[in-house]
């Protein structure tokens, strides 16, 4: 894979510059958002909808959009170098590129449906990216299954989205936010919060929707460690953070956050022990910290409403505290997996010597992902713990959260200590470390972690109260320290600690029994997930296969079963089915011409012999011919005469001609009594509609017309003359050039010779499936 | 006026005429029909600026008053579609450069697709229901002669399935035509309009409604009538299927459109009821359809049927919104629809295939036509800031705003199963790596470069403008639905303001779209 002595191409170096510039750019906000000034713009895109491309930078945008651009900037860093000697890295850095400006827009976006535009544009090049490598069909898979997932779940959103602007009069937060209409007594309200938290569910990997995230990690590291971990799946989590003051407050979003947030951070951190990839161990710890953050949004506080939102304030600094460890570590396990060619930790080992700039990265990060002081892990996970414990739920949330921290402590011990300190295997080629673009994003960003927590103070007041103020609607009061005592949090701290380092020291006992624990859970997300698809592609097979047979028979059949059933039933419904007023005068020779036809059509349906049906039809069509004779119509009846007579000779000729059908199926039996009832049904309903239409009164103004103006304007004493060539002269010539292309097509088809050009046959030979790739259905 | 609304037909009809006399000179024949594209969409630009000028402009035939003569109409939905039409058209004759033999009986091409277009454009501006029908015909024979150029037997053999199944959905306009005539005494729309009004007999004209729905229904494939589709599109030259695809079966939609605003509007809950569930289940049979093939062709044929559905929607909501987003995603199929299918052809021709099976690679050999697969396919699925999203999105909201969420989700999970199958074709078509026994993916030469790709850059760029600027398109197609809700100015510009005070604008939909 990794070719050392090939280039680094230069827009690749050079792109980082954006990103960097981004940063910097919303660096230079900081002051004023913290100092509650909002930035906004906005353009109008389609306000007769209400859609306008409208941005607005407050705390929690920006605090998500400098994450976004500054781990944005290591990581193209890193996959300059990463992604060295790699095909299609021009493409893939495009996408890499793209995704960061969609995912901007998601967070900064102020108007819902802009928010979706590029919510769904993170989509895409989220599949995009994870579909890198192309080649490998379970990268396929992955991209297409989060695809499918994550799409789902925005469709979901999207109804939501326009109930909630209904609802609220806007798809504008800021006016969502500053508005007062109670959304929450809103009758739609259950439907809106199901369909948004399918959206955001989806995309942040919550369970049971979970599974489509580790199986991301097909991706190249640099989009794992961006996409799948620091920025797109927050993208959920972001949304409720954005939605809790529209949103929240109820008890739904409250038991509904917290109760699947807390499952999937207890569950995923569970299964990230049994797993050996690096990157697996890793994602799974992401679905942890996505499943706390969720948790922590919702989670009721039991104090008084006027207290601090200790909640808002956990879920923000846990984001930052993530985004800042969790980036490191993906980005070190892609230096270990090109320098040791591997990344199962089972046959890792003893890489601190050939790797000490990856190892101090990952070390940093690591202490802060198990919260150990004084870094920023630590201070978030203070928070987190005040929070749960002064929640409405507060034993089972304190349990549940300390619970999957102490595994996230085994985990990160996992990542770090096993494949740095352990023993080195004995079969591995020499490891190296990387080049520098491998390591020192990781680095910055740990230092960064130790910096946060060693000065809380800055990074709360600078960023996170802020973005917390955004996330609870008002403003805390919350005084952000390292040391806060010995209290209740700090001694959870310590048993979280020592149960994670006891839960290493046993791992392999733990894991053997989580192991099989997870083995008989009857059914897992990706199972269902394909029994999903693998249900719609056999539903569709089936579905298919019955409605287009490719029988045209059948096909006839149904045409006009729905024919006669749709008049039929509307003539009953509507009450139309109506004899005329006055009996018409029927006279002899009428009754029998309709004997007449009715005894020709008969022999036509029953007569085996086609000369024979075609002669009876004639014998139809004269017959019709004659009625319009006793009505006067002589030219309608003359060309009626006429056309009949060439059918009858043309199909006749063309019979003769023509050799036998071949596996010619005639019905029997049922079948010819269903087709029997179908035709008696239309044409017993045609019949009926036009006695009704004949029952109505006449109109007699276009014939008037005619009538009148034809000799003194149409200079034509034939009226009927007079309306073909002059008052309906369009309709002539449209039905000549109707006779003129059927001329034109069937001499074409005539002459057409059946053997292929030169060319064709080459094409042919070349691609031997060329032609026959459409094969007709089979004419019965 | 007349000859400028009269244009859009008499410019191919025209051409038809000329370049069937010069069947056999190849590059003349080329030119000419070139030139022809050219003006047709001259004509069709220039008639639009009218209409969005001036407003619904209507030209008498033979100077006759309506309702004697014949007239013709061009309000903006006619005039977008015409232009849409024109669109295609030039993209298509420049596509059949490369696609069809430059001598012999194929050359046919040229006449028929001409005659074809001023069967759609007299299709699109005719204001009388009768003339209505005949160019319904003129589509018809010459879309049967279109699907023979190349004369295998698949072409035949479809060819006998589209005739037959046409021919059932003619006769059946004409006696549904010869009804209403019965029952009013007129052919001209506008005056039936009027005339329907003064029918007692409401119920009789709800049957007749029926049987227009069952008419234009099969015309626009949607269910349980659309057999003809699936069992045709996928056989004829990629020339002929990208036509037939972007416009045909949007002429019985647009068919439906404007008889069941114009004409039929005394029994709304019962009709629109009707194309609402025509719709649901229009497009999940469509999708279900398209996932269940393995051929390009056949995929996309099965997802016009499920897209009609989308179409019909609209109008069965029958709100200003809903119809604004019929219209909206009927010229956004068109264009993605048609390119499609120029994209399908061109992966054949470069692949080597259309069936996903013995395609893959592309993404690695071809870069250049997967970006161009990219933006029409994903559109289709309805992906934002394409023109798809917006199509979507100005239904789903049509929907919601009148509380009719069944079909609202129903529109959505189809939106998700048509990007399911969407990406079953990039997957296989271009990520997946080539099969073992496949030939090599086979570089474009210049001309086939030039004249197979420029149609579908340029209707993909249409695809990119309509999604990243709508609010034009979003405005036009505002007039247009505005028109179709309260015809009088149509009316009015048909028989003269007077005969529109008589009349009362349209009742009102079952709800009103609120902003």
């Amino acid at each position: 894979m990794e070719k050392a002595s090939a280039r680094v191409p230069l827009y690749s170096r050079l792109v980082v510059a954006l990103p960097a510039g981004l940063f910097v750019w919303f660096a230079s906000m900081v002051p004023s958002v913290a100092g509650g000034e909002a930035q906004f713009a906005s353009i109008g895109w389609l306000p007769q909808l209400g859609v306008d491309l409208a941005f607005h930078v407050d705390g929690l945008g920006l605090l998500f959009a400098l994450l976004i651009t500054g781990v944005g900037t290591f990581i193209l860093l890193y996959a300059s170098e990463y992604m060295r000697g790699h095909p299609q890295v021009g493409r893939f850095t495009a996408f890499l590129v793209a995704f960061m400006l969609s995912m901007l827009g998601v967070v900064l976006s102020d108007n819902l449906i802009v928010l979706f535009v590029f919510w769904e544009l993170t989509t895409l090049t989220s599949f995009l990216l994870i579909g890198y490598s192309h080649g490998d069909s379970a990268a396929r898979r992955a991209a297409l299954q989060s695809l499918i997932v994550t799409g789902a779940g925005a469709l979901a959103m999207l109804a939501g989205f326009v109930l909630l602007g209904n609802a609220a009069g806007s798809y504008s937060l800021r006016e969502m936010l500053a508005g007062d209409s109670d959304l929450a007594g809103h009758p739609a309200y259950v439907a809106m919060l199901v369909l948004v938290l399918a959206g955001a569910f989806t995309k942040s990997a919550q369970f049971p929707f979970h599974f489509w995230l580790p199986n991301a990690m097909a991706a190249p590291t640099p989009v794992s460690a961006y996409l799948h971990s620091a920025t797109m799946v927050k993208a959920g989590v972001f949304l409720l953070a954005r939605l809790n003051p529209v949103l929240g407050g109820t008890d739904e979003w409250g038991m509904t956050l917290t109760g699947f947030g807390a499952f999937t951070a207890v569950y995923s951190a569970a299964v990230a022990l049994t797993r050996t990839d690096l990157k697996q161990i890793l994602a799974y710890t992401t679905l942890m910290a996505l499943g706390v953050c969720v948790m922590f949004i919702g989670l009721p506080q039991s104090r008084g409403a006027d207290e601090v939102p200790l909640g808002a304030v956990a879920a923000v600094a846990f984001v930052f505290v993530h985004a800042l460890y969790k980036a490191p570590l993906f980005m070190v396990a892609g230096t270990i997996d090109h320098s040791a060619g591997t990344r199962d930790i089972r046959s890792l080992g003893g890489l601190r010597k050939a790797m000490p700039w990856s190892l101090l990265a990952a070390a940093l990060a690591a202490l802060s992902m198990s919260g150990v002081p004084p870094f920023a892990g630590f201070v978030g996970k203070e928070i987190l713990y005040s929070s749960a414990i002064g929640s409405t739920y507060g034993v089972a949330a304190t349990a549940a959260i300390v619970t999957a921290n102490a595994m996230i402590v085994s985990a990160a011990l996992l990542v770090v200590a096993v494949p740095f300190l352990g023993q080195s295997p004995a079969t591995r080629p020499t490891p190296h470390e990387g080049r520098w673009p491998m390591w020192i994003g990781s680095l910055v960003l740990g230092v960064a972690a130790l910096g946060a927590g060693l000065f809380p103070r800055l990074a709360f007041e600078w960023l996170l109260l802020p973005a917390a103020g955004a996330v609870a609607g008002r403003q805390p009061h919350f005084e952000a320290s390292l040391w806060h005592g010995f209290n209740l949090p700090f001694a959870l701290s310590v048993v979280t600690l020592s149960a994670g380092a006891l839960a290493y020291w046993q791992r392999n006992r733990l894991t053997g029994a989580l192991g099989s624990a997870l083995a008989r859970l009857p059914v897992t997300g990706d199972s269902a997930y394909d029994w999903l698809m693998n249900g719609i592609a056999r539903v569709s097979v089936v579905h298919t296969r019955i409605v287009q047979c490719g029988i045209q028979r059948r096909y006839l059949l149904i045409v006009f079963a729905t024919l006669g059933a749709s008049v039929l039933t509307t003539l009953v419904v509507k009450g139309v089915i109506a004899w005329p007023a006055r009996i018409p005068d029927v006279s002899f020779v009428e009754w029998l011409l309709a004997i007449l036809i009715a005894a020709s059509a008969l022999v036509t349906i029953r007569s085996h012999s086609r000369l024979m049906a075609i002669v009876a039809l004639g014998v139809v069509g004269t017959g019709i011919a004659l009625i319009f004779l006793l009505h006067g119509a002589s030219d309608v009846a003359m060309t009626q005469l006429m056309v009949e007579t060439l059918v009858v000779v043309i199909v006749a000729m063309v019979l003769l001609k023509l050799p036998g059908f071949r596996r010619e199926v005639r019905q029997t039996g049922l079948g010819r009594w269903r087709d029997a009832i179908v035709s008696c049904v239309v044409g017993l309903t045609t019949t009926l509609v036009l006695l009704a239409v004949t029952a109505e009164p006449s109109h007699r103004r276009l014939t008037e017309y005619f009538q009148k103006t034809a000799v003194p304007e149409g200079f034509g004493a034939n009226v009927v003359n007079v309306i073909l060539v002059d008052f309906r002269g369009l309709d002539t010539l449209g039905e000549i050039s109707v006779l003129a292309l059927a001329a034109v097509s069937a001499y074409t088809l005539i002459n057409w010779r059946p053997r292929r050009s030169a060319r064709a046959a080459a094409r042919s030979k070349a691609f031997p499936e060329a032609e026959g790739a459409a094969k007709p259905e089979t004419l019965s | 006026m007349t000859w400028l609304v009269a244009g859009p037909i008499v410019v191919p009809l025209s051409a038809a005429v000329v370049t069937g006399f010069l069947m056999g000179y190849g590059g003349i024949q080329r030119l000419v029909s070139l030139c022809s594209g050219i003006a047709l969409f001259g004509t069709a630009v220039a008639l639009l600026t009218n209409v969005w000028n001036e407003g619904v402009t209507a030209a008498q035939i033979g100077n006759w008053p309506s309702p004697f003569g014949i007239t013709l109409v061009a309000d903006h939905l006619s005039a977008v579609l015409v232009l849409i039409t024109a669109i295609i058209a030039l993209a298509a004759i420049v596509y059949s450069f490369e696609d069809i033999e430059r001598r012999g009986l194929a050359t046919v091409l040229h006449p028929l697709l001409h005659a074809l277009m001023a069967g759609v454009c007299g299709a699109f501006l005719a204001g009388d229901i009768f003339n209505l029908y005949v160019w319904f015909e003129v589509m018809l024979i010459a879309s049967i002669g279109l699907l023979v150029v190349g004369g295998t037997r698949a072409q035949l053999d479809a060819s006998v399935r589209y005739a037959a199944l046409s021919l059932i959905a003619t006769t059946l306009l004409l006696t549904g035509i010869g009804l209403l005539y019965g029952l009013t005494g007129t052919l001209n729309m506008a005056d039936l309009h009027l005339r329907v009004q003064e029918v007692e007999n409401e119920g009789l004209l709800t049957v007749i409604a029926v049987i227009f729905i069952v008419a234009f229904g099969i015309k626009s494939a949607v269910f349980p009538l659309f057999f003809w589709l699936p069992a045709s599109y996928h056989t004829p030259k990629v020339t002929v299927s990208a036509v037939f695809s972007g416009l045909l079966t949007k002429v019985g939609v647009y068919a439906l459109m404007r008889v069941f605003t114009l004409i039929f509007t005394n029994d709304i809950g019962y009709t629109h009821e009707i194309l609402l569930w025509v719709a649901g289940f229009t497009m999940v049979t469509g999708v279900l359809g398209a996932a269940s093939r393995n051929d390009l062709r056949r995929i996309l044929s099965f997802h016009i049927v499920s897209q009609i559905g989308y179409m019909i929607m609209g109008l069965a909501l029958y709100t200003p919104l809903g119809l604004l987003g019929g219209i909206f995603y009927t010229v956004h199929h068109i264009i993605v629809k048609a390119n499609l299918f120029f994209v399908a052809g061109a992966i054949r021709r470069f692949g080597g295939s259309s069936r996903l099976a013995r395609l893959g690679g592309l993404y690695r050999d071809a870069p250049l036509l997967a970006a161009l697969f990219f933006i029409p396919a994903f559109s289709l699925a309805g992906f934002p800031p394409l023109s798809g999203f917006w199509a979507k999105f100005l239904l789903i909201r049509a929907s919601m705003d009148v509380h009719e969420y069944a079909i609202a989700a129903t529109a959505l999970a189809v939106g998700l199963l048509t990007a399911y199958s969407m990406t079953k074709i990039w997957l296989n078509a271009f990520w997946k790596g080539r099969p073992e026994d496949a030939m090599p993916t086979r570089p474009p030469s210049r001309s086939e470069g030039f004249f197979l790709l420029a149609p579908v850059v340029g209707l993909a760029a249409i695809t990119l403008a309509i999604g990243l600027y709508v609010q034009p398109f979003y405005e036009l197609a505002e007039r247009a639905a505005q028109e179709l809700m309260h015809p009088a100015e149509y009316v009015g510009a048909v028989l003269g303001e007077d005969a529109v005070s008589g009349a009362g604008p349209s009742p009102a939909g079952p709800g009103g779209s609120g902003n």
